[in-house]
């Protein structure tokens, strides 16, 4: 299988302005994603991770730039991210220990052990986490697209889609919807060449993501996703484009799912000779660093010493959540409802 | 006093609703300049603008799931089905996102999907369902079903007030057929969970909702004149949470139970119905519990089928006077 196309299909702006100290906080979320990953997968090994554990390798440069090209803070702008897309949760302010912690279903986890991995949000922190059902998404922020648009705040909204997400109904109904309604949504369409097993000819008869958002009037382009720079300014993009009241813009970041669709998969459906020409030649975080280091932008000692913090960083929120505590057996039962505050223990419970 | 219609009364609500506070705004199909295909929304585009009042394209999943998200960010939408036999295409959204949300995620969803509901107009398989058996099984959502002018208006505007995401579900048939008088300047607001006597009795109980409310009501006066029975009526008026308490206590009171709903029979909420009062009241029961429905098949449109198939105030009158007699 070929590399990625790099051809841009629609104008991207060249000179997008980062300063060092930028291009050193991007590497730090690149190396955070991975770093947290292989930490994750430790403890999936150590049946500490309790459900299925959903690698990014290969896909974190696409995540941490074009969380990356938002404005973040309180009550700034708000992504959705899918289930590879830790990078992005991370650039939003996600912390380590949330994630370990939602991953080994603990009492103080974010969802309080409601809910899985990274489906949790905050959204004074600007994301929004996703339900099963792919494509859901996509309306729901069309949803937040539409309060930006009725408050007139400058936010933008930003949502992920997969190849394979990309064939649901919910996803063309909230894409037609957002187009109509010109809403500040940019959407990220994730090429990563796998949904499950299936691959992309069996998944659509088109041959770019970005052909499908043509036919709902919404601009599309089409950018190498392993390419930190090209998926940032292609988002800065979108997102300046849509803060300044002009719409939809759909971004196909073509990237390669270097893992299987879980840590349980052996991928035997995958060619190894694309494994090992996408992590050799392509990987998102040795493309980034190449380019730094040729440039002179930064050097091997800035790179080591963000890597030793993020060693800490990991090891730190690991063995502050690891031996913490399940939740309670009762705490199931409150907040379906503000009110009932809680449902009824059943009789045979309390027999 | 102002002698209002059942779809007035709800216009009202919604109307007085979006006067009271700005967050408020509907979305769906030709609700706009249109003002629905019901014209419960009519002026309300003139009244209230474009952005208040937003036409959509034919998407129940879009217009369900930016309401959701737009709930999120604390505004409080009012989404429309144009009927709501089209709210199966909005199911994924409802049950598996909205209906969630806080459970999972701790997210507040303020927000009502209402829409027209229900049967004996000739609407065909496709616009005469009563979609409430369906969501009843999702934890995480509120269904009210108003059978009367004053909770027309009293529930819509309880529904928008709430903090939970709520289905409003409105009889077609009682649109412009039930009329009555409400006090203007009066804030009514119907709570949501309470059922209602609707009319008081000794001999047996009908429990009932929507548009077979006012046939079980036609059907206990028969009874009375006729056979001297005493049946006492319970308008749920709220199926989801369901109001234990008010039906164990009419059945403690009458010993007979006939519940009456418009929907088909297997999986329908009487079935749910009998089991609350089988776990709850089983000693006080002095005959079986009885449902009449509708028949087990799709809504169909002649006349002489849509009658047979939909439960009519002659099949309440003989199951009550069979019930009564046992």
């Amino acid at each position: 299988m070929a590399l990625p196309a790099t051809r841009p299909s629609g104008a991207v702006p060249s000179g997008a302005v980062l300063s060092a100290d930028q291009l050193l906080e991007l590497y730090y979320y690149l190396r955070l994603t991975r770093t947290l990953e292989e930490r994750l997968v430790a403890l999936y090994r150590q049946t500490k991770v309790i459900g299925g554990l959903f690698r990014s390798l290969g896909q974190e440069g696409e995540s941490v730039a074009s969380a990356y090209a938002l404005e973040r803070g309180r009550h700034r702008d708000i992504l959705s991210p899918l289930i590879r897309n830790l990078g992005s949760l991370l650039v939003m302010g996600a912390q380590p220990i949330e994630i370990l912690r939602q991953y080994m279903a603990k009492a103080d986890s974010p969802t309080r052990g409601r809910e899985l991995n990274v489906h949790f949000n905050d959204l004074e922190k600007g994301y929004l986490g996703q339900i099963s059902h792919l494509g859901d998404m996509i309306p729901v922020m069309a949803g937040i697209a539409l309060s930006f648009k009725l408050r007139a705040e400058p936010r933008v909204g930003l949502v992920y889609i997969g190849d394979g997400g990309t064939s649901t109904g919910t996803f063309h109904e909230g894409l037609n919807l957002a187009a109509v309604q010109r809403l500040p949504l940019v959407v990220i369409g994730e090429y990563n060449h796998w949904a499950y097993s299936t691959p992309p000819e069996k998944q659509f008869a088109v041959k770019d993501l970005a052909e499908k958002a043509k036919g709902y009037g919404v601009p599309s382009v089409t950018v190498d996703g392993n390419d930190v720079f090209a998926v940032y300014e292609a988002t800065r993009f979108a997102v300046e484009r849509a803060r300044r009241g002009k719409g939809v813009h759909f971004i196909e970041v073509k990237t390669y799912r270097r893992k299987g669709h879980a840590e349980h998969d052996d991928q035997h459906y995958v060619p190894k000779t694309d494994l090992e020409s996408w992590a050799k030649e392509n990987d998102p975080i040795d493309r980034y660093t190449q380019r730094l280091l040729t440039a002179d932008l930064i050097t091997e000692g800035d790179l080591k010493d963000i890597d030793d913090r993020v060693r800490v960083e990991v090891d730190q929120a690991t063995d502050a959540c690891v031996n913490d505590p399940l939740p309670t057996s009762e705490s199931a039962l409150p907040g379906v409802y503000v009110d009932p505050p809680a449902a009824d223990k059943l009789w045979f419970k309390v027999l | 006093m102002a002698e209002l219609t059942f779809l007035e009364a709800l216009r009202q609500g919604i109307w007085e609703e979006m006067e009271r506070d700005e967050r408020v705004f509907i979305l769906g199909e030709d609700v706009g300049a249109y003002g629905g295909a019901f014209k419960v929304t009519d002026g309300f585009s003139k009244r209230f603008g474009e952005s208040r009042v937003i036409d959509t394209p034919i998407s129940e999943a879009a217009i369900v799931g930016a309401a959701a998200g737009a709930a999120h960010m604390g505004l409080r939408p009012v989404a429309e089905m144009q009927f709501i036999d089209f709210i199966s295409c909005a199911y994924d959204m409802l049950t598996n996102y909205v209906a969630t949300a806080r459970y999972r995620a701790g997210l507040s969803t303020p927000m009502v999907v209402r829409g027209p509901c229900g049967g004996y107009v000739r609407g065909g398989p496709f616009h005469s369902q009563n979609p409430e058996a369906a969501f009843l099984h999702t934890p995480g959502l509120k269904i009210v079903y108003p059978a009367t002018v004053r909770d027309a208006k009293g529930l819509i505007k309880s529904s928008i007030r709430d903090e939970d995401p709520v289905l409003y579900l409105e009889h077609k048939w009682l649109y412009r057929r039930i009329k009555e008088q409400l006090p203007e300047g009066e804030e009514i607001l119907t709570p949501i969970g309470q059922a209602r006597i609707a009319r008081e009795g000794k001999h047996l109980s009908i429990i009932s909702y929507g548009a077979t409310l006012w046939k079980s009501l036609e059907a206990a006066d028969q009874l009375e004149k006729a056979d001297g029975v005493s049946v006492e009526v319970l308008d749920l008026r709220t199926l989801l949470p369901m109001d234990d308490a008010a039906i164990v206590a009419t059945v403690k009171k009458t010993n007979k139970v006939l519940i009456v709903h418009e929907d088909t029979r297997t999986g329908g909420i009487a079935g749910e119905i009998a089991a609350r009062i089988n776990e709850q009241a089983f000693e006080w029961l002095d005959g079986p519990i009885m449902r009449v429905t509708a028949h087990d098949v799709p809504i169909p449109y002649a006349p002489t089928l849509e009658d047979f198939v939909l439960p009519q105030t002659d099949d309440i009158v003989k199951a009550a006077r069979w019930l009564a007699a046992y």
